[in-house]
């Protein structure tokens, strides 16, 4: 018994943390690049994007893998895409109501959430197979990671182009910001060289761990 | 006169001006993954175009003729996926009766025109651009698509070159698309402000 529950305690570990890092779903697997682009002008936008996202990621994550044994294989995607749908209208509506200002920002991109391949991406791969728990779990980790990258770009976007993170001065008075960092340049550009750097650390990393190994 | 004087301003908006990849950064997925071949950047294009047109109609059409009329605004995001869903099935069936080898070579990609967010994202900037005439929801969605097939065969055309490129390691494959794609969207930027 014990055994048993240590072995799942180190499978949610796994999973939880498979999200942060080693299948992080923008660095890794280059996915939900759209909305990766558009709200990481600043930070908050891309951090209300973050929390969005994982809102809906958790709730299809949870009612897809409640229903995995339910669906018909030709019928799943539908079935996905409308799950997705539903939980998005009520984060787009929730955001509308208290948040008007960041619902302002945001503006097409919270809708966009529905065609946002990470959320149809986990409940093939992960929620349509797994029960409950794992599905969960997979959720968070999976939304910690997107929102973390989103956050890490917008903070390189935000602090290049204004000199502020979250709106606070942090760069001294000489510093002339780089307007084209606002704009889809940078977004594009700044994107570019991240995951060139990702790159080049997974890399150093793995040769780090094969010579330990030797 | 000044209809078709506004649906032309409207046209080259869409194309080149508001392009959805390098200004609404819509459609970045399969610009990412199908723009290795400059024949198949066309295809994807497109089909596209194609979806894209049908399924801004249709929305449109949805959206004011029914929803609207109803109040059922609450139920407009689920009712576009469903049409754009629709489409795309449409779409892939006719391929697969007449062009098979085109089938074959998008593969995975095809279904995922569904989750393009070109698509989807068209439709929910139609609505929010106050659009109130069906004649220029239909140049729109159409020029939408003609903008994303001349983006993604820009950049096929740029990476077939890209492969002779002596390129760092670590930025190979994604990085350096993305970096091109940004050159190319401030090469874009200069279009900004050309009408109005």
């Amino acid at each position: 018994m014990t055994n048993k529950s240590e072995a799942n305690a180190g499978l949610y570990k796994d999973t939880l943390l498979a999200g942060l890092w080693r299948e992080n779903p923008v660095f890794r697997l280059l996915l939900g690049m759209c909305p990766t682009l558009a709200v990481t002008a600043a930070v908050k936008p891309a951090l209300t994007m973050g929390l969005c996202v994982i809102f809906v990621l958790l709730c299809s994550n949870i009612v897809v893998s409640l229903m995995r044994n339910l669906l018909k294989p030709h019928l799943r995607i539908l079935m996905f895409t409308l799950t997705i749908a539903t939980f998005v209208t009520i984060a787009d509506l929730f955001l509308k109501a208290f948040q008007p200002e960041m619902s302002e920002v945001l503006g097409p991109y919270v809708p966009l959430i529905i065609v946002n391949c990470i959320i149809i991406c986990r409940a093939e791969a992960c929620a349509s197979k797994n029960p409950l728990v794992v599905s969960i779990i997979d959720a968070l980790g999976m939304g910690a990671g997107f929102t973390v990258t989103l956050c890490v770009l917008a903070g390189v976007r935000e602090l290049l182009s204004t000199g502020k993170i979250f709106e606070a001065q942090v760069m001294p008075d000489w510093f002339v910001p780089w307007a084209a960092m606002s704009m889809p340049v940078g977004a594009f550009i700044t994107l570019g060289l991240l995951l060139g750097l990702v790159n080049a650390v997974s890399k150093k990393l793995a040769t780090k761990a094969q010579r330990k190994e030797k | 006169m000044d209809t078709l004087n506004i649906l032309i301003m409207g046209f080259i908006s869409i194309v080149i001006i508001n392009n959805l990849v390098f200004t609404k950064f819509l459609g970045i997925c399969p610009y990412l993954g199908v723009s290795g071949r400059i024949d198949m950047a066309f295809g994807m294009g497109m089909a596209v175009t194609f979806v894209v047109t049908l399924s801004g109609t249709l929305t449109w059409m949805i959206d004011n003729w029914i929803l609207m009329k109803l109040g059922l605004e609450v139920t407009r995001y689920v009712c576009f996926i469903l049409v754009i869903a629709g489409a795309v099935q449409l779409v892939e069936m006719y391929l697969r009766k007449f062009f098979p080898t085109l089938y074959e070579s998008f593969g995975i990609f095809l279904p995922l025109i569904t989750t393009n967010c070109a698509i989807l994202g068209l439709c929910l900037f139609i609505n929010l651009w106050g659009i109130n005439n069906l004649l220029e929801a239909v140049v729109l969605s159409f020029g939408a698509g003609i903008g994303f097939t001349m983006a993604i065969c820009i950049m096929a055309g740029i990476r077939e070159n890209l492969n002779l490129a002596d390129v760092p390691q670590c930025l190979k494959g994604a990085p350096i698309t993305l970096i091109t794609a940004g050159i190319l969207a401030l090469a874009f930027m200069g279009f900004a402000g050309m009408i109005r």
